[in-house]
Formats: structure tokens, sequence, C-alpha cells
């Protein structure tokens, strides 16, 4: 074949490389659009450090907590108060109840999804049992604490928040690891 | 003097002609066809009665999953790279295609593709079950353990596809004729050009997709588990990606077999070329920027719901410009009723009852009740079955001629082209009002009020199935028994340049280009 025929193939698979790359791109790419657009209902994955201004005492806003096991999951996991009422600015700490039923060491790890999606952004989490996975020894139970902060940018037409946790059972995946770091 | 095809086997194995695999490509597609067929046979007759007689809900799984998978992988994409192989090339004036020999590794991947997907029904926990577009996490968490396979079988698809149509870009854009310059290209080859860079743009996103499902099942990572930080919905976002432009890839080619037809018939130029052209670009940049309107029930943002609405309905603009131009192309044409023209005229009013069923599933808010219901199943098969096997049958007769020299049953292909109306019509139609009503897809078992419905549905299924053995017997009596014919135009006023060569094709056409002027 011709020179130019060959320089339009060498270009079509170098297009067929970079959309393979590109489809794995997809994955990061969703999660910045989640975050710049708060779409997603994610909140921070790590401790929130930026600065919180004083307490607005004019404004109430009603947080809910749900929590629920992905369908494998035999703990019992409840919100010790299902609701608190904050102020924006205000730093809040609540628990959550585990307990393990099973005669067996187990790893759980909780997805948080704040919903309206468009409080995300504003929903800060200073400390959460979220952050890392949790292990927990058979048939024992514990309180897991969350700190959290409204911010005051909360768009005022938002008066309830509701913070859902779904916890996953991870055992299996924590010795995949642990047996990678043991190798 | 040229050589003529080698002798026996070796002739198909080692094939690099163009006809040769062009012909390969056909007949493959055809097996795929009975064999997608015949699991629709059975979901159907599962569904002749409510309750649960034939078959188990897990295999029932299996059958819906496959019957989508084969179809759309092994039937109709195949059968349009083959179209593409033997006509693009007698079209545009060339010897041959571009690439010959990654052609006949592109088709020779395809049986071992698919050998290995169907095999996979035979192994412990069964085949693929998780639908064809398989959604993680049921493709990646619950999935059975042959999903491996399935996933291996899809890669090998993508590389077949992929070089498929590199190879057609390839051909069209360096070995056209003398004077053949872009804007006078048949439009079957236009919209395969087209169709060619969709390929190449969305195949390795699919490759990617199930290449993550694999890290996810063998290698710990978790891009579709939110346990590990991921997200089931991207699954979706990355499936649809290639999923919408796929079924554009599907009907492109469709739209091209189409405008070559009706205007051969209508004795008339086609109307409003151009247009056709712009046309097909424009739905296919439309492909890209509209996937999120399959999953308007995944709780999208309501600003997501409206982009994804509107940008949905705006590719009725440009698809209805298509049929615009189609009616027009007829419009005071002197019309014989051909069978190929039989099945485009069927093509033209049944995909646009696809479309229309098309824009009311677009609307975000009505989709909420539509979603995975009958309702889409119906409007999916008037666009793919209606559409991409309507075309094809057509294109069959319309070519058959040319391909072997002989004429079919005028008779016979009327007999094929009625059966399979009332055949189609009498399946899915039905299915629209069951999706209205409530019933949803890939369900063995339904509720009584919906029985008559659903038996209408498998007699014309059962119907629609004959219709394709009479497809096969009409060609295979045509090539050993069909009435010899040597003209070069079968048609009284085909236009194109596989229009002035002999019938049979010879072995070896245009080695030396043609001038068109």
């Amino acid at each position: 074949m011709e020179q130019q025929g060959k320089w339009l193939v060498a270009k079509l698979v170098a297009a067929v490389i970079a959309m393979f790359a590109f489809g794995f791109a997809l994955v990061p790419l969703y999660d910045v659009f989640c975050e710049v657009t708060g779409i997603n209902g994610k909140t921070n994955t790590e401790a929130y450090q930026g600065k919180v201004k004083g307490i607005d005492k004019t404004r109430e806003i009603k947080v809910q907590f749900v929590a629920r096991n992905n369908d494998a999951m035999p703990w019992t996991f409840k919100p010790v108060k299902k609701t608190l009422t904050v102020h924006p600015g205000e730093s809040v700490l609540t628990h959550f109840y585990v307990k393990n039923p099973v005669a067996k060491n187990m790893v759980g790890q909780a997805i948080p999804s704040v919903s309206p999606g468009r409080a995300a952004a504003y929903f800060h989490k200073t400390a959460c049992f979220c952050f890392e996975r949790q292990p927990l020894d058979g048939l024992k139970d514990t309180k897991m604490p969350l700190v959290f902060v409204v911010d005051h940018d909360l768009p005022k037409d938002i008066k309830t928040i509701t913070l859902a946790y779904t916890l996953f059972d991870v055992t299996d995946k924590q010795m995949d690891s642990a047996q990678l770091s043991a190798n | 003097m040229a050589h003529g095809p080698e002798k026996g086997i070796a002739r198909w194995v080692l094939a690099t002609n163009h006809k040769d695999i062009g012909i390969l490509y056909l007949w493959f597609s055809f097996a795929m066809f009975i064999v997608g067929g015949s699991f629709a046979m059975i979901i159907r007759a599962e569904l002749f009665q409510p309750g649960l007689q034939l078959v188990m809900p897990e295999f029932f799984n299996q059958m819906t999953t496959m019957h989508g998978l084969v179809m759309v992988f092994g039937a109709v994409m195949p059968a349009f790279v083959g179209l593409a192989n033997y006509m693009i090339p007698v079209m545009i004036g060339a010897p041959d295609m571009a690439l010959p020999r990654m052609n006949n590794l592109s088709f020779w991947i395809l049986p071992f593709a698919f050998a290995v997907l169907l095999a996979s029904l035979f192994m412990e926990g069964g085949g693929p079950n998780f639908g064809w577009t398989f959604y993680a996490p049921l493709s990646t968490t619950y999935a059975p353990p042959s999903v491996t396979y399935f996933i291996f079988g899809v890669h090998l698809m993508g590389i077949s596809s992929i070089m498929g149509a590199i190879n057609i870009i390839a051909t069209i854009m360096n070995m056209r004729a003398p004077g053949m310059t872009l804007m006078k290209m048949p439009l079957f080859v236009w919209t395969w050009l087209i169709t060619a860079f969709l390929l190449v743009a969305v195949m390795p996103v699919l490759a990617g997709a199930v290449t993550m499902m694999l890290m996810d099942i063998h290698f710990g990572t978790s891009f579709f588990s939110a346990a590990g930080g991921g997200d089931p919905v991207l699954f979706q976002h990355i499936f649809w990606f290639f999923g919408h432009p796929e079924v554009y890839i599907i009907i492109l080619p469709a739209f091209g077999v189409i405008s070559e037809i009706i205007p051969t018939f209508s004795r008339k130029p086609l109307f409003g070329y151009a247009s056709m052209v712009y046309a097909t670009a424009a739905i296919a940049f439309l492909s890209f920027i509209v996937w999120a309107h399959h999953m308007f029930t995944v709780g999208m943002p309501l600003i997501g719901e409206l982009y994804f609405m509107w940008a949905t309905m705006f590719i009725a603009v440009p698809t209805a410009a298509k049929v615009f131009n189609w009616i027009t192309t007829m419009f005071k044409g002197s019309l014989t009723f051909e069978t190929p023209m039989l099945f485009s005229i069927a093509f033209v009013f049944l995909f646009t009852l696809g479309g229309l069923t098309g824009l009311m599933l677009a609307i975000a808010p009505a989709d909420m009740q539509y979603h995975d219901s009958y309702f889409v199943v119906a409007h999916f098969h008037y666009t793919m079955v209606a559409g991409a096997i309507f075309s094809l049958s057509a294109s069959v007769y319309y070519w058959l001629p040319k391909w072997t020299g002989r004429m079919y049953d005028e008779t016979m292909g009327k007999v094929h082209f009625w059966v399979a109306f009332i055949g189609f019509n009498l399946t899915f139609f039905p299915q629209h009002f069951l999706g209205l009503a409530g019933m949803p897809r890939r369900i063995p078992d339904y509720t009584t009020q919906f029985t008559d419905f659903n038996m209408m549905s498998s007699i014309g299924a059962f119907t629609y199935g004959l219709a394709q053995l009479i497809f096969l017997f009409n060609v295979i009596r045509t090539i050993y028994f069909g009435k010899k014919t040597e003209k070069e135009q079968t048609w009284e006023s085909a236009q194109g340049l596989e229009w002035t060569l002999p019938s049979p094709l010879p072995y070896h056409t245009f080695e030396r280009p043609p001038e068109v002027k």
C-alpha cells in the first residue's frame, strides 16, 4: 500500500489506542465532574481541613441519618440519633451503632451519600468512621463517631439534609490486601 | 489473465479476496442469526402462557442475554461488514480492500469469539445471564463463573470490528477510482465510512469497560463496586457511551442500503443526496452526546435529565430529514414493487414507527413509566429488526443476482416478505400495549391479563422465524437453480459502478480503475 494509506492506518490505530485509554479516563473524569457539580451526592472522603466561621444561630438545619446494609452484610447498623437539628458552622459529634452478630472477625466499610445532591458540597465531615475500614471482632458491638459541620454557604432553600450510609462487607478484600502487603 | 480462486477449503481459510471474505461474513452472520433466532424462539415459547412451562428462570435469563449479544455482535454487525466487504470495492471502483490480510484475520477471529461465547452456555453455572447490557454488579459480583469467557469473547469481537472498520476507512479514503470524489460516493459507502469512524471511536471504550469488569472480578479493583470506592452507575455511563453509538453503527449502513434501493425502483435519483450525507454525519455526532437517555431512572439531577431529553429529541431532526428524502424520492416516481423495494418501503414505514416510540421514550418523565418494560422491547425491535434486518433482506435480494448471476424467484421473494412483515408486526406490535400496561422485560412469567397479547406475540415470532427459513430456501435455490441472468443492469435503472460489471461478478474486478464522470 502506498505511503498515504499507511499513514492513515497508523493514525486510525493511534485513535483506537487513544479511545481505549479514554474509556479508562472516564473513571476519574466522572469523579471530577461529579465533584465539581456535586450531582452524585458524594461527600469528602478525607477529613475536612477548611476553616469554619462562627456559628450562625439564626439558621437551623435538620440533619437526618439513614443506615442500611449492603445485601450480604450481617451487622446491625443504625444511627444512635436519627435526626439532629444543627446550626451552620457548628461542629457536631454523633455516633452510629454497629454490632457483629457472627462469631467471626469481620471488616466493614461504610459509603456515605448526601441528598439533596446539591447539599453534598456544603456538608463537611471532620471525622468519620467512613474514612477507614472498620474491623469488628465476632459478637462485639461498638459506637462509631462522626463529626460534621454544615457550611454557612448552604443554599438557603435547603432546610433538611439526609446523610445515608450503606455498610459493605469488605472482609475478603481486607484479607486480600493484608496478604498482598505480607508478601 | 487473472488467477481464479484457490481450490477447496484453502479458498476460505486463506481468503484475501474481498468477495470471498464478504461471502464468509454473510454466511457466518446468517448462521448466528439462526442461533440468536432460536434463542428468541425459546423465549417466546416460554412466554406463550403465564407460569413456567419449558425453561427455568436462570436459563431464561441466559436466553435473553445471549439472544441480544448474538444478534447485535454476531448477526447484524458482521452482516453489514460482509456487505461492506463485498460491495464497497465494486462501488468505488477499487480492485480489493486496502488491507486484504487483515481482512482475513478480522473475519476468522469471529468464529472463535462466538465459540467462546456460546460455549459458556454449557459451563458450570451457565452462560451470561445479566442481560446484553451486562450491568455491574450483575455482571461482576453476581455473575456466573463463565463471565470471564464472555469478557474474552467480547474482546475478540471488538478487535474484529475495529480491524474491519480500519480496513473500510483505509479503502474508502485511498482506493476510490479517479473522479470518484467524496460527494459522488454511493450513500451505502458514505454511511459505512461514518459507521467505521463510530466503530473506531467506541469499540475501544467497550473493550475498556469489559477490561474493568475483568479487573474487578479477578484483580481486586473496585471500578464498579461502591464498597471499594467505585460506582456501579459508572458502568452504565461507560457502557452507554459505547452503546448508544453502537445502535447507529447498526442502523447507519441500513440507511445506506435503503438509499440505494429506493431510487432504483422509483426510477428517480435519490432526493437530497447532500442532505442525506450531512444528516448521517449529524446523527453520528449526536449519538455521542445522548447516552444517558438509557439511564433516566438511575437518579440523575434534573438538569441532566433535561439535557439528555432535549439532545435525544434533537436526533429526530436529521432522521426525519432522511425519511422525508426517501418518501420524496418515491413521490411521483414510476414505482415497481420487487422484493427489495417491498422490504425497503416496509423499512421506511416500520423504522419510522420505531423512531416515534423512541421519541416517546426520550421524554424523561414518561420514561419513568416505560423504562425496562415491553414498550422498550417493542421500540428497539422496530428499529433493529424492521430497520437493520429488513434492510439486510432487501440488500440480499437486491444484489443476489449480481453476486450469483442468477435471478431469485420473485414470487418466493414476495412470500418471504409478506410472511416476515406479518410475522414481525404480530410479534412486536402487541408488545407496545404490554409495555404500556406494565409488563416488565426479561422476566419469564407474567400475570394472566397479559396472556392474549403474549400469545399473539409468540405466534408472530414463530411466523417470523419461518420467514427466515423461506429466506434461506430462496437464497440456496437461487444459487443452484435460479434463472441465469448475464445482464449487467439487473434492475432497469440501477445506478452505480457495480451495475457496469458483468453478472455474476468476476473474481477480480476493477483491476484497472474505471473512469468516473
